[in-house]
Parts: structure tokens; sequence; C-alpha cells
């Protein structure tokens, strides 16, 4: 089993499809959402976590392609700004799957984007303006 | 046998001085005794790179032609307003001013984006930027308005001047209310669902020297990446209070005005900072010198996170309200290990000044000492301590009588 954590950017004519379920039913994944914003005929955005076997996955993220989603890792709409960072530890309370870290010896802060959920309870705490989450 | 300041000195003259930091003089003086550290070791360096609100520099821009009077008139930079109400271009910037036109609370929590700290910053880091003013305009400067880039090597003088820093011991922020709240002290969650400190513990500076015996009116110190200098005791400055048997304060307590060649230093340690709901802040770097120059003094530089303790105080109503009581104590060794317990409850903490870079600080000025360009001062005169009888007054309110 293999998991991953994707934004798909739907263009506004699938909005309405039920998409997802065809991930869940066709392909035997386990799909968590995590973020979505979707308006219809707009562009939606949806953050979501999947799990499943990794043919499945291939095969799903395949078909979300061929329908027309544009489909991305979600680290890349994360950005942590690590010279911006003074390593206060402020985010560290509030990041609850711990993406945001620090090492209890050094005091210092890292950043796992793997574990990120884009939850942004981070942005209004760092005062140093050191993290940003394009969704 | 005890050391002088001239003493050390000659040994950094000579690169002979050995210099530890308050992090390793702990377990260094542990292992050797305090005897013989007393006499081996020289100096221990202290660090803190917090937000200190009371921060701020002072200008003088250069005359132009035709003159100009800013004093008593509007001046900007990036269109946030100095204090003009000095002699012609001299003027002071504060690092919590804000655009005139800047929302602060009004869209809630508010983002307080940009302020004077961050000035401060781009300054420092060699960029130019907007002076706009406009004055009155006399016979003998008649110019009403300017409007000019400016950058610190323009500048005839630029000097940090903070006139409360490094507070020795700091509360720790909970929230006992059922909503979120947007302090000077971070954002807290509700019912008691974080809880902030912000002191660097066994590295800070004050907690190192807690009765300052060593420092004083004209301490040589690392500030904002530059040399600076102790020009007082800060405002607020309250040594009085709840002591450790070692003589560590148990809450705020002492305070230091500090002042520095703004040209000389670095914007990576002068950090615009926001606090969202609240507003603007500087962060600053500071690292303080503490001479050994006997065996007491080195007993004080050997304090350890477990023995500093702080007040953990409710930001929902007991601050704001100016009620006293504390919710408990905690130790800073706690502090950093994620978790206190308070009322019961186990609460996730948060740190706002950066423990690893007051390390970083207080390696900087060890390394400063050892190679022979930085040396030690003989204060003019101490701080203010326990005995001054300094009382820390709340504002006393009384009625403005109205004549008709």
């Amino acid at each position: 089993m293999q998991k991953k954590r994707v934004v798909f950017n739907y263009p506004s004519h699938l909005v309405d499809q039920p998409v997802i379920s065809k991930l869940v039913k066709d392909y035997d994944l386990t799909v968590n959402i995590l973020r979505a914003r979707i308006t219809p005929k707009e562009e939606g955005r949806l953050v979501l976590e999947m799990e499943g076997k990794r043919s499945a996955l291939e095969a799903g993220l395949n078909y979300m392609k061929e329908i027309g989603v544009e489909v991305q890792p979600l680290a890349q709409d994360v950005k942590w700004y690590e010279d911006r960072c003074t390593h206060c530890t402020a985010c560290i309370s509030v990041c609850h799957p711990q993406a945001l870290d620090v090492n209890r010896k050094t005091m210092e802060v890292s950043f796992n984007r793997d574990k990120c959920i884009a939850c942004e309870l981070c942005i209004p705490v760092c005062p140093y303006q050191a993290m940003e989450i394009l969704f | 046998m005890a050391k002088t300041i001239e003493e050390i000195n000659e040994k950094i003259r000579r690169g002979k001085a050995v210099v530890l930091t308050a992090e390793e003089i702990i377990d260094y003086a542990a292992e050797k005794g305090v005897k013989k550290t007393a006499q081996e070791v020289d100096v221990v360096t202290t660090g803190t790179f917090g937000p200190m609100c009371s921060s701020g520099a002072y200008f003088n821009v250069g005359h132009s032609k035709p003159r100009i009077k800013l004093g008593g008139g509007r001046t900007y930079l990036n269109d946030v307003p100095v204090y003009t109400g000095l002699a012609a271009v001299d003027f002071f910037l504060g690092a919590t001013a804000m655009p005139e036109d800047d929302p602060r609370n009004k869209i809630y929590p508010g983002k307080f984006s940009y302020g004077g700290a961050h000035i401060i910053e781009e300054l420092v880091s060699g960029k130019d930027v907007r002076l706009t003013a406009t004055a009155y305009g006399t016979d003998c400067y008649p110019r009403k308005s300017l409007e000019t880039y400016i950058s610190l090597k323009d500048m005839n003088e630029a000097v940090l001047f903070n006139m409360r820093n490094a507070y020795q011991n700091y509360n720790v922020a909970v929230n006992l209310s059922d909503r979120m709240i947007y302090t000077y002290m971070g954002v807290i969650q509700p019912k008691l669902g974080n809880a902030n400190y912000c002191n660097a513990g066994q590295l800070s500076p004050l907690l190192n020297d807690p009765y300052y015996k060593t420092i004083g009116i004209g301490t040589r110190i690392f500030l904002g990446g530059g040399v600076g200098y102790v020009v007082g005791s800060g405002t607020q400055h309250n040594p009085d209070v709840k002591r450790t048997e070692k003589g560590v304060p148990k809450m705020t307590s002492g305070t230091l005005a500090v002042k520095g060649d703004l040209k000389m230093m670095s914007s990576k340690w002068l950090k615009g900072t926001s606090y969202t709901g609240y507003g603007v802040t500087l962060t600053v770097g500071i690292g303080v010198p503490i001479p050994i120059l006997n065996e007491e003094i080195l007993q004080y530089t050997m304090i350890r996170d477990e023995e500093i303790w702080a007040q953990v105080i409710d930001y929902s109503d007991a601050y704001p309200q100016f009620i006293p009581g504390s919710l408990g104590e905690v130790n800073y060794k706690q502090l950093k290990s994620g978790r206190i317990t308070v009322q019961g409850k186990e609460v996730p903490t948060s740190g706002l000044s950066s423990y690893l870079k007051a390390g970083e600080i207080a390696r900087i000025l060890k390394e400063w000492i050892e190679v022979g360009k930085f040396f030690l001062t003989q204060p003019v005169e101490l701080l203010p301590s326990v005995d001054s009888g300094i009382v820390f007054k709340p504002l006393k309110e009384r009625p403005i009588k109205k004549h008709h």
C-alpha cells in the first residue's frame, strides 16, 4: 500500500462530475479530502490524500489526467522560507501533523512537506511570514 | 583568585582568553569544579534573539538644498511616520510604527505585515527607502516638502536605540477563554490549547548575571550583528521581585536599554516581525559577555533551564484586566520539552524567542573575543539591583477637571 498527497486542479466543465467516487469504486483507493474549493462554472481545487496499491494509485492518477484534471504533489504549493525562519518555534504547537517539527536538543525547526496537510494554521502564527501556502 | 576586567582584556589581546558560552559552561564547571573553572575561564557569553517592541532607531539624514526643517512637520519612511519633535533633520523611527492607512485590526484579526521594524531591517540590508516630508517653512529652513530615496550609507548617523530590551525572564501566556486570542505573546488557542513563552532561559543575558554584578552602563555587547553598548537599565526595570535561592527572578524583572551603530549591523540579527492581531515589532539579537571575575560570578553563569522558573498567566482576562495572579510556575526545561501541565491539563508549548539563534549569538561573541576583536568594558555604573528601592508603578489615573 502507498500513500500520496496531491492537489487536483479541475477545469470548470468537470466540477459537476462525480470524479472522486470513480477513484474509490473503480480504482479501489481510500480517499481523504483535506481541503476543497470548488465553485460552479469556475475552476476547482482539491487537496487530498489517496491510499491504495501502487499500481492502482498510478492508474487512478492517469485517469484524472486523461479527463483533464491537472495533478501536482501537495508539496509544490507549500513553501517554508528557511531564510525568514528564526526557529522561534511559534508554529510548533499548532502543527498537529508535525510537518513543522523541532529537534528538542538543538531547538532547530524543520519542515517535512510530506506531512503537511495545508491546513494553514501556521500562517497567522508565524511572525516572520516564513510559511506560504498557495491554495 | 579574583580577576579584573583589565587582566581579562590583556589575555584577549594575547589571544589567550578562555571563553565558553552560557550553555557550555554548565557541564564544564560541573565536571571541573567551581574553583578550578573560575581560575581557568575568563568570559562566559550569553545570547538572546526575540521580539522587543521598545526598539527603534534615530537618524540624521543630512541637510537638503535649500534647507528643510523636518522638526514640527510630518515625515515618513516608506509611508511609516517617524517622530520629528527634534532638530531640523534628526528623527526617530519606532519599531511598532505603521503606515497611517494600514487597516490595523479593522479587518479582523489584522496582519500588521509592515512597519517601522521592517524598515529598520530593509535599511540594514542596504535597501533604499522613500523619505517623504512636509514642513511649515521658515526664513532659515524655507523648503516645505521633500521626496527622495535614501539609504543607510547616505545618512550621517543611524543609531539603533532600544529603551527596553533583553527582559530578564518573562510570562508564559495561556488562554482560559473559549475564543482564540491575538496577543503580543502570539496567537493563543482557547481553553488552554497552547502556552507561549519568550526567553532564551539558560542562555539569556540577565539570567546569567541575576543581580547585575557585572552588567551596567557602558557594557560592550553584541547588538544586531554589530557592536553596541548598554546605556543603562531599560524601562520597566524591576529588580525587586520574587527570586529563587540562586537569585534568579521567577517573573519579569530586569531590562536593558541599549544602543549601537546601525550601519555596522546585519539584517540577519534585526528582523521585522508581525504579530497577527497585535502589531509590528523588531526581533533583536543581543549577546552580553560576562567576565568571570570570581567564583560567585561563575556560579551565576552555571544556571540551568530547570532552575529558571516562569509564571503562567491567563492572557484572556488576568493580563488585559491587570489582575494579579499566576496559574502556576513552570521551568524552562519543561517549556522546551514541548509540554507543560496547567490546571491538571497537558498543554503544548511554543517559543517566541529563538533558542537556536541565541546559541549562535553566544558562539559568535565567543569567537570575536577569542580572535581578539572584542574587548570587555568596566561599567561606569552597575544596573540598579534588588536594594535600589525601585518600585514598578501602575498608572494612577486622576480625573481631569472640566473648566467651563
